[in-house]
């Protein structure tokens, strides 16, 4: 049988979700332990045996927690060393992908990023990886050992197999060459109030809201419908809104029960992080924008009237 | 200072992709130089304002690339090396960090400057690489940076705001579009990037064994697509239209 190890990535000590819905998928595709580094690492080993996990690495040096990419890259390619597993899984987020482009390097393996799905085929693994504006997706097969996928968040549903892992302390000494980006501050300047990729109504904006100053207008609808406001790339490059917002590719993977698009054109960078949302409706001026093509209710007109229209009747719904 | 800022031509953001018979991206389209690479120029150009030094451009891919380069040498960069070689067409991330490195290693930087991901693949995957195979630390998604001395300092964007970062040089930092707005090129700096040297080199310039390629596309096939439901023009009822698409997925 396949040893899968999945790199269980923990922010502020819990377990980001995307590592549990990679779990969920090992577990189809062989035995699975994971390793978790840092403050948290043995609460984490509990969740991450309940999610399928046999045996669960960790360490909860500081080290892991304060410096970039290399005390992690060293922990892995040790472990590596020591269980030879034949899939490594991470997340496609940007703290994972920092120690996955590390390790794949010092390893000289394969790897495949932006997955969003991973099989076994012929003793090796494939994954499946959308490209050209998400509408081609790619079998790619890994030849070098080991493989190294890394999979979009959301690409599948996190679920309980009610198992226990053995927790086993790893032996790594985060060598002093390793601590180099040290991470000396952290800076808290926006809280959500709704956490965009928990919203059961995402209403993101682009372009086509005309700048900055329009964006309380969604902020009014989003609360009104009791959902989160998220922006394309091209906004949150432009400045108007800061990347926390980001949805697509390089941003945040939401699938919400309605996602509402206003003034985004439907870039491949955007829609792959939105298109598994159950409805889509779009607002857009114009009606050959590749968002209304994927549109469950496309309507052509001007975004800063229909806006604060739509929040106004939602509130007297509401309240009627 | 020493500035290596690593660029890439990429189809123009602005065009519309067409695929090639191979289900590769055709590279026939109009090219520009990476949109996050200007900004890694710009950085590179500010610092080396600041601090003095040099900033070189390094780039992989075809001949007509060096329109890339020369587009950051017309910003004020002082020269170009780029790596062409037939060998490479379709070249991974990994033996795009090998070769990069490589010819970076030659130039031995102070800081070695990247986007923090392209604009044609937004994968992100070879700054880290390529930090790994230079031996550098990586400070990254750098929204700001400062450099002091021997010392490089960023502020690193996350998802809630910053964290500070800090490193001893040499380092390999990723910046994020928030860092620098692009200058643009003056007609003095396009007359000058012409007379600047742009060398070129191939793989076996830079020794690098291009090995066995570690993934193989074995299929490609037509994502499932979402079938377009209506599109209406707003007469003044599109609203009550949308609240009974919102009632009827049963969040209002």
């Amino acid at each position: 049988m396949a040893s899968i190890l999945v790199y269980a990535e923990l922010s502020q000590g819990k377990v980001a979700s995307t590592s549990l819905e990679l779990m969920t998928k090992a577990r189809e595709l062989g035995d699975v332990y994971a390793v978790a580094l840092g403050t948290g690492a043995k609460a984490a080993a509990a969740v991450l045996g309940k999610h399928g996990a046999k045996v669960v690495h960790v360490s909860e040096d500081g080290a892991f927690d304060d410096y970039i990419a290399e005390p992690a890259t060293d922990a892995l390619a040790a472990l590596y060393q020591q269980q030879k597993p034949d899939l490594i899984l991470f997340g496609f987020t940007s703290d994972s992908r920092e120690v996955a482009g590390r390790l794949a390097a010092r390893l000289d393996a394969g790897l495949i990023s932006n997955a969003s799905d991973v099989s076994a085929s012929g003793g090796g693994f494939v994954a499946k990886v959308p490209y050209f504006g998400g509408s081609k997706i790619a079998s790619m097969k890994a030849n070098a050992k080991p493989a190294i996928v890394l999979v979009r968040p959301k690409s599948f549903e996190a679920s309980e197999s009610g198992g226990a892992a053995q927790v086993k302390q790893l032996d790594v000494a985060v060598a002093a060459e390793s601590r180099r980006a040290h991470i000396t501050e952290r800076v808290v300047e926006a809280s959500e109030k709704v956490k965009l990729e928990e919203a059961r109504i995402v209403i993101s904006g682009g372009r086509g809201m005309g700048g900055p100053q329009n964006f309380p207008l969604l902020d009014e609808l989003a609360s009104a419908l009791g959902g989160a406001v998220g922006a394309s790339r091209a906004v949150v490059d432009a400045g108007w809104v800061p990347y926390s917002m980001q949805v697509g590719q390089t941003g945040k993977s939401v699938r919400p029960g309605v996602y509402i698009a206003v003034g985004i054109s439907g870039a491949m960078q955007h829609t792959v992080g939105m298109k598994t949302s159950k409805v889509i409706i779009a607002i857009n001026k114009d009606a050959e924008a590749p968002i209304m093509k994927m549109a469950d209710l496309g309507v052509v007109g001007d975004a800063l009237k229909i806006v604060p229209a739509l929040t106004a009747a939602v509130k007297a719904k509401k309240h009627g | 200072m020493k500035i290596v800022v690593t660029v890439k031509q990429v189809p123009d953001p602005n065009s519309t992709l067409t695929l090639e018979a191979d289900n590769t991206i055709s590279r026939e389209k109009e090219v520009v130089l990476d949109p996050g690479d200007e900004c890694g120029v710009e950085e590179g150009l500010q610092l080396k304002e600041a601090h003095g030094g040099e900033v070189v451009l390094v780039s992989m891919g075809p001949e007509r690339a060096r329109d890339a380069i020369r587009k950051g040498l017309s910003m004020g960069a002082d020269r170009g090396v780029l790596i062409s070689d037939a060998e490479l067409a379709g070249a991974d991330a990994l033996l795009t960090a090998k070769v990069l490195a490589a010819a970076i290693k030659k130039e031995q930087p102070d800081l070695v400057i990247c986007a923090t991901e392209s604009y044609d693949g937004s994968t992100g995957m070879v700054p880290p690489m390529l930090a790994e195979l230079l031996g550098l630390p990586q400070l990254t998604f750098a929204k700001k940076v400062e450099v002091d001395g021997s010392t490089v300092k960023v502020h690193r964007q996350t998802a809630d705001g910053y964290q500070v970062v800090e490193a001893v040089t040499p380092a390999l930092i990723t910046v994020t579009a928030a860092i620098a707005e692009p200058r643009y090129a003056s007609l003095k700096g396009i007359m000058a990037a012409r007379s600047k040297e742009i060398k070129q080199v191939s793989v076996a310039d830079l020794g690098v064994d291009k090995g066995a390629p570690a993934e193989t596309i074995e299929g490609v096939v037509d994502a499932e697509v979402r079938k377009a439901g209506e599109v209406i023009e707003d007469d003044g009822h599109a609203v009550e239209k949308i609240v009974q698409v919102l009632a009827a997925a049963k969040v209002l």
